[in-house]
């Protein structure tokens, strides 16, 4: 999950800019850190040698160039931070070859739920996707907020209930990478860890196939049962019986998740929560 | 009777915070016992409880800090174990203990450790700096205080009576909505930042009064030490940004208490608000922290390098220049929404601009040491360790204020090492420089430089080993909040931290050592001149521990650094001054006006979380009864005669002049 070995264009150019930023940064903040330790050292007390100038309190030239030092390192960072903003904004598309393929995520308390909506399948955490191929996502919450974060594909975006983010990476390399949630949801939230596996273009097709032959169908009926709070151990996969099925979470079509079932006291009954409406 | 409250609410099955709590009672009634039996009780009523001298009511808030910082530690030591062995495992701490204890860690080391650390320092040292007697609204500031202790009571009662928040330490909805969190965790969280809220306005409008209207004569804004700019800053921002804390946590309690919809996922409620004005409180909040901090650096700086402070204009528009623009990026916490590539370039290079203020001051910190013949006392010794490492908290803040890079590092471990590093580097070893600058001031005896030497080193180093290791964690992709993990990579890093926890231990024992050895010592330690570090400004100019009046006169400033320049003017002459013409000094009298209403306030905060309504009215009655009575009194000060004023400051002159003949004889 190294942030500085990215396998895609978005991680690459995030992480080229973070380290670019750190250096351009440096510059300034090493000789800096020496000044500070060797003033500190060669004006101390006991050393004959170094000169008490009490007077040296105002020099227009000194303040002059330090104003202008982090003035001028702001600017530069400044211009990289918009260009930066505008090339690589969630939103913009990453062009891939082949067609690109649209997932739409919703983070389920403590789940991913990805819906295939061109390919009709549906996975829980794992996200299977070919490699090269523009990845349009769309994203929303059943509940509460989450952040969607694959770090070795770049850029993280939240996920809120009645809204709709949208993501564009691409992945460059075959291989499993890992994905997680970065916005604390609650207790389950260190268990919404979600495999990413990068498989050829060639590959998916079959995958895709292979995937829709299994009998679980995702409606909203067993969407509701899937987003009751939860740890999700394994890696169910569905048929998606109805493509509109994430337009109809993000509109609230489907009510958000119900949050900790009131009925079971245990684990409740020091929060005084048992008779909370 | 007792709305949601009965006998479930006490966690007898869980050991951990049973235990923690039967300590903290035990301590606390043994503490109270020996008070009682030694007879100390009126003393401390009479003296402290309703005391309205600023400088005790510095201390208490200083001493509330200190407690509240080692159960803010206990929580950071937990989480650091906790992280160490949750590997492929649940750890030791089942995920609701664990999400209460970093939910408690962040509110009360913010709310309950720094707030009352840095407000506490300035009501200590501001009046003595401005050569006045006393704050704008005495009683008002004892309010203040106890209102602030009151949430730190209320969040120590949810240790062992029901929950704390299990949401963060800014309850972000709609996680903290009431079908998400059902139980009373976040109404503790909600109730006691209101009611200690209260309390910091009061302080934050109380002090900028007294920078803005109590001055002596001839101390023009720019002849004021550096510390009452920062001051001023600082309260200027808590007046500002507090009343939207306020209102939106208001706006929660709605949604919790009467089913209002402002941040619920039904009905129209949108979590983005919140995220805006929290943070719109949030990012100012930094500045009120981190300012008092800069202005605290700039006293030592200048006093342990026998010079004046460089760039002294230069800093009072650095300063007012971050108390500004504090106000305009608090979106850079939010990159990761989704805004628009406008939005998040223009805060975030409005972020980074900050960082030229900021800039400019380490410069003149830097120029003040230049040329200066620096002694190496250890509040000298925190503001070089200071430097060093807010320069690299600096690096990584404008790192995380360029959005691209924000993508990758948001809410991620290097997050949490960020902003421990300015918090920590920034405000907590400006706390401690404070803490060992002025407490000579304070009690009339310095404190051990042995001890306070191993503390500082024991922190710094402490500091790096736990700390350095969450930025490398963070660049492996962990995020913060974790309660267990399978990922192989960030393991020996959060044994390292863990490793570095303990070093950071071994640094706030040597700090309680350093008091414990110091009380001991005090007579040897003694600080007669009233001036142990050779100051510049006013405070210095009487005794230590100043007398409740703190200037038998009001001091005549003729420039910067006035002490400097007084001691300066009196080497060339000599110093048999003319006996001076004392006169009666009217001085506020003690009230038990805030003690009393931030009784009535607890019980009403209590009653409050706990939904029981006859106690919210009986409590909401008394704490308004209790400001009647105190606008209805006849007499709010009294006079203390012109022959006990001159009897006090003879002795303090005297002593004085005999140690300055005897260095003048050397």
């Amino acid at each position: 999950m190294n942030l500085l070995d990215p396998q895609g264009p978005v991680a690459a150019a995030n992480s080229t800019i973070l380290v670019d930023s750190v250096f351009i940064m440096l510059v300034i903040v090493v000789p800096t850190i020496f000044a500070i330790l060797a003033f500190a050292f060669w004006f101390r007390a006991s050393n004959p040698k170094a000169r008490y100038q009490p007077e040296f309190v105002y020099s227009g030239r000194v303040e002059m160039v330090v104003w202008a030092i982090p003035a001028l390192t702001v600017i530069l960072l400044g211009g990289v931070a918009w260009i930066g903003s505008h090339q690589l904004d969630p939103a913009a598309p990453v062009p891939g070859t082949g067609s690109p393929v649209r997932i739409q995520a919703v983070s389920l308390d403590w789940k991913w739920l990805f819906i295939y909506p061109d390919q009709r399948i549906a996975t829980v955490n794992t996200l299977t996707v070919p490699v090269g191929a523009e990845l349009n996502f769309q994203l929303t919450s059943s509940s509460v907020m989450n952040t969607f974060f694959i770090p070795q594909l770049g850029s993280m975006i939240y996920t809120m209930n009645g809204m709709v983010t949208k993501l564009n990476l691409r992945a460059d390399n075959e291989g499993k990478l890992q994905g997680l949630s970065a916005h604390f949801s609650g207790d389950g939230f260190p268990d919404m860890m979600f495999d990413v596996n990068v498989i050829s273009p060639l590959a998916f097709p079959e995958w895709v196939a292979a995937t829709a032959k299994t009998d679980a169908v995702l409606n909203a009926d067993s969407y509701k049962k899937l987003m009751q709070q939860g740890i999700e151990k394994g890696r169910p996969v569905y048929r998606l019986d109805d493509p509109r099925l994430f337009d109809l979470i993000a509109t609230q079509h489907i009510p958000p998740g119900p949050g900790p079932e009131l009925a079971s006291e245990a684990g409740r009954s020091h929060s005084g929560g048992h008779d909370a409406r | 009777m007792l709305g949601k409250l009965d006998w479930s609410a006490i966690p007898f099955d869980q050991p951990i915070p049973l235990v923690a709590g039967a300590v903290v009672l035990v301590a606390i009634l043994a503490v109270l016992i020996w008070v009682v039996v030694k007879g100390h009780l009126p003393y401390l009523w009479r003296e402290w409880i309703t005391s309205v001298d600023h400088k005790r009511i510095g201390v208490m808030y200083i001493l509330l800090a200190s407690v509240m910082l080692l159960r803010g530690g206990s929580d950071a030591i937990m989480m650091r174990i906790q992280q160490a062995v949750a590997y492929q495992s649940q750890g030791y701490l089942p995920p609701e203990h664990y999400n209460q204890i970093f939910s408690a860690h962040g509110t009360i080391m913010i709310f309950f450790v720094a707030m009352p650390f840095v407000i506490g320092l300035m009501n200590l040292i501001v009046p003595l700096q401005l050569g006045v007697r006393d704050v704008a609204f005495p009683t008002l500031n004892s309010v203040g205080f106890w209102l602030t202790a009151t949430g730190a009571l209320l969040v120590n009662i949810s240790l062992v009576v029901g929950e704390f928040a299990r949401t963060g330490w800014l309850a972000f909805p709609p996680l903290s909505e009431l079908s998400y969190s059902p139980g009373v965790g976040v109404d503790y969280y909600a109730w006691s930042l209101q009611i200690s809220g209260v309390g910091t306005l009061l302080a934050g409008i109380n002090l900028v009064t007294t920078v803005l209207k109590l001055r002596t004569k001839g101390m023009n804004y720019l002849r004021m030490p550096m510390f009452c700019w920062t001051t001023l800053a600082s309260n200027l921002l808590i007046v500002a940004a507090f009343p939207i804390l306020t209102a939106t946590l208001a706006m929660l309690l709605l949604d919790r208490y009467l089913g209002f919809h402002f941040f619920t996922n039904e009905a129209g409620g949108n979590v983005m608000m919140f995220m805006n004005l929290i943070w719109a409180w949030g990012h100012p909040e930094v500045y009120i922290l981190v300012l008092p901090a800069f202005g605290i650096f700039s006293e030592v700086v200048s006093t342990f390098s026998g010079k004046a402070l460089f760039g002294y204009r230069s800093m009072v528009l650095a300063t007012m220049a971050i108390c500004v623009i504090s106000f305009m990026v608090w979106l850079h916490h939010f990159f990761t929404m989704g805004a628009g590539p406008d939005v998040n370039a223009i805060f975030g290079i409005a972020s980074m601009i900050i960082a030229v203020p900021t800039g400019v001051k380490i410069y003149n910190w830097l120029f003040t040491m230049y040329g200066g013949r620096i002694r190496f006392a250890t509040p000298m010794l925190w503001a070089v360790g200071f430097m060093v490492t807010f320069i690299i908290g600096g690096l990584t803040g404008v790192l995380v204020a360029v959005p691209p890079a924000d993508f990758m590092l948001h809410n991620s471990m290097f997050l949490v090492a960020h902003f421990h590093n300015v918090i920590i580097g920034g405000v907590l070893f400006g706390a401690f420089a404070g803490f060992e600058y002025w407490f000579p001031k304070a009690f009339g005896f310095r404190l051990d430089e042995r001890w306070g030497k191993a503390a500082f080193w024991f922190t710094f180093l402490g500091f790096y080993v736990t700390f350095m290791p969450l930025y490398i964690v963070g660049m492996l992709g962990m995020t913060r909040r974790m309660q267990h993990y399978d990922v192989a990579a960030w393991r020996p890093w959060m044994i390292v931290a863990a490793v570095g926890m303990a070093v950071l231990t071994i640094g706030v024992i040597c700090q309680i050592m350093q008091l414990v050895v110091s009380i001991r010592n005090r007579e040897a330690l003694r600080d007669r001149t009233g001036d142990p570090w050779d100051g510049r400004s006013l405070e210095w100019a009487t005794s230590s521990p100043p007398p409740v009046f703190n200037f038998a006169f009001h001091p005549d400033v003729r420039g910067e650094d006035a002490y400097w320049a007084m001691k300066a003017h009196a080497r060339q002459q000599s110093f048999e001054h003319e006996v001076p013409e004392y006169q009666d000094i009217e001085m506020p009298r003690n009230s038990p006006t805030g003690f009393v209403c931030a009784f009535f306030a607890t019980i009403m905060g209590f009653a409050l979380i706990w939904h029981i309504w006859w106690m919210v009215i009986l409590g909401g009655i008394g704490a308004f009864a209790t400001f009647v009575v105190f606008a209805w009194r006849d007499h709010d000060e009294y006079v203390i005669p012109a022959e006990e004023v001159a009897r006090i400051d003879r002795v303090n002159l005297e002593e004085r002049r005999s140690l300055v003949s005897m260095a003048g004889a050397v």
